[in-house]
């Protein structure tokens, strides 16, 4: 019964990556070709790397058209305008928020942008991470988008980093840039950001968002604007924090969060208006709220950007944290073997017997797509100990076995380990892998998400 | 104050960004606290244990104060401005608790 997808489903996949890499190489090389054509014209010579030291003394007449509508602005202007042009700016995640990020700032006519994400677009990706398209599912996040902003804008000058961002390679990548964006989705990676930015003397615009929620402010800037460490001295427990794929978001939040951070690196290099430094900017998107909150200054004895730092060197975020640099899923292995059932032996031995399934995930996810003869009862129903009082009754009588579901298989161990508690002589078991896994293994037609 | 019958202290109280799943999924509450006594932010912070916080409570409270990764802000300015768990609370002041978001 192991599913197997259609051989001309496959085929089609491939040969659609096989495109999107070779629009990347294509990419890449027309941009060498435009670089080579500045060259010779301006007389300049540019290296790989960002080209932050870029020095442009004037706007070309294809420059003066495209960028009309801010060069009238008159606290923008030729000079604004310049100067973004000799910029270059590091986009760390190239997702919800990097890529509306990535846009404004390429439409804009900043010179030179720097990605970075180790990621490939997925599906699961599209409603909010705008640049990425179907065509371009399985290649890097940072090439799909690559390809997006030159057509978007070929003079924008894009280098890739398709690689995680860790304590080894951070200030390599991170040196040649004039501000650095925080678009990423986890914390090790956010206090990692922070610590260099803070080392290497650069703002860095750090943005977030979950669900209808989002949060952006500027950190490291001016003398007395404080750093992350000073707001956040200690990571908050893993168990608080959610990530995208957990909690969900809506591609319009992140998209509200990702045009601020682009718009607040525009001012940073310009020099306009008020930076959002000492200030965090809270967004509500179920009311429409925006909340200004001032926040404190740089703290006095801050390990990082104090005058005695105790942090001199960048150090294992993730240790530091205690959580993986991705938001990737990580497996819970709370249960014993024994304790937990397969899909496959789900099928054969159980599922058309007398047993009660419990499905363990909230109310919206359990409406999208759910087993046959599944009861849903979400994972704080059992933890609260609502849900088991009224089981008691029934189990005194019955002595069906329990199967406990979630979506990949971790809320169910949380759940099985808990019933097991107050039933410690039933027969209950979770389901191994959850209904990624009866996707996986049982009926390939089964929704994932 | 001075009065015989003291009245009651009326804050608001707000939570935000996923904070307020900690207490009934309640964004906004209008408090009516016992005028007689003080109340400083560390009292709040027990009087809210005791009687609204409705899921475990290690996600929102750690030892006598809040957890790393909420904000509290008096009338929109971080508590660290205003003397964090000693500041006392004032007639119609909005006390607002925000979980700090990590995704993207």
């Amino acid at each position: 019964m192991i599913a197997a997808r259609g051989a001309p489903e496959i085929e089609k996949a491939k040969l659609r990556l096989e495109i999107a890499e070779l629009q990347a190489v294509l990419n890449a090389k027309e941009q060498q070709l435009l670089e080579l054509q500045s060259t010779i014209s301006t007389g300049a010579s540019n290296g790989g790397e960002p080209e932050s030291k870029q020095d442009h003394q004037k706007l070309s007449n294809d420059d003066i058209a495209r960028y009309s509508r801010q060069l009238i602005l008159p606290d923008f202007g030729i000079g604004g305008q310049l100067k973004l042009k000799n910029s270059a700016v590091l986009i760390v995640g190239i997702g919800g928020l990097g890529c509306p990020a990535a846009q404004y700032l390429a439409g804009a006519g900043c010179g030179s942008l720097g990605l970075v994400d180790y990621d490939q677009v997925e599906r699961s990706n599209l409603h909010r991470q705008t640049l990425h398209t179907v065509a371009r599912c399985g290649l890097s996040k940072a090439e799909s988008a690559r390809i997006a902003l030159l057509e978007l804008n070929p003079h924008c000058h894009i280098t890739c980093h398709a690689s995680l961002l860790n304590r080894f390679n951070a200030m390599d990548i991170m040196h040649g840039y004039d501000v650095v964006l925080d678009c990423s989705d986890n914390v090790a990676t956010r206090y990692l950001l922070n610590d260099a930015c803070v080392m290497l003397g650069k703002p860095l615009v750090s943005g977030s968002a979950l669900k209808l929620d989002g949060q952006i402010t500027v950190y490291n800037y001016g003398t007395q604007g404080p750093c992350y460490r000073c707001i956040f001295p200690v990571p908050p427990p893993p168990e608080a924090v959610t990530n995208c794929g957990d909690g969900g978001v809506l591609g319009a939040v992140t998209g509200t969060i990702g045009a601020m951070q682009a718009l607040e690196a525009i001012k940073l290099i310009v020099g306009l208006g008020d930076v959002l430094a000492g200030r965090l900017l809270i967004f509500d998107g179920s009311s429409c709220q925006f909340r200004n909150i001032r926040i404190r200054s740089k703290r006095a004895n801050c390990h990082v950007c104090s005058d005695q730092p105790l942090i001199t060197q960048l150090i294992d975020y993730e240790v530091f944290c205690g959580m993986h640099a991705t938001d990737k899923d990580n497996p819970l292995q709370l249960l014993e073997p024994e304790q937990r059932i397969t899909v496959v032996d789900y099928q054969k031995s159980l599922q058309d017997k007398p047993h009660l399934l419990l499905d363990v995930r909230a109310q919206a996810e359990f409406e999208i797509c759910q087993l046959p003869q599944a009861i849903n009862v979400p994972l704080a129903q059992i933890l609260d100990g609502s849900y088991l009082q009224q089981l008691d009754a029934q189990f005194k009588s019955s002595g069906f076995p329990i199967v406990v579901v979630c979506r990949r298989g971790n809320d169910s161990q949380i759940a099985v380990q808990h019933m097991k508690n107050q039933f410690p002589e039933h027969f209950i078991r979770d389901l191994k892998g959850g209904l990624h896994a009866w996707t996986n293994q049982i009926d390939e037609n089964f929704p994932i998400y | 104050m001075g009065s015989k019958e003291t009245p009651d202290l009326k804050i608001i109280l707000e939570f935000g960004a996923g904070a307020e799943l900690l207490f009934g999924n309640i964004k906004k509450r209008q408090l009516s606290l016992n005028g007689a006594q003080k109340w400083t932010i560390a009292e709040l912070l027990k009087w809210m244990h005791a009687n609204i916080l409705t899921e475990r409570a290690e996600l929102f409270i750690q030892g006598d104060t809040v957890r790393p990764g909420i904000l509290v802000l008096i009338n929109d300015t971080d508590w660290e401005l205003l003397g964090e768990l000693e500041y006392e609370l004032q007639p119609n002041d909005n006390v607002l608790f925000i979980s700090t978001l990590h995704g993207g």
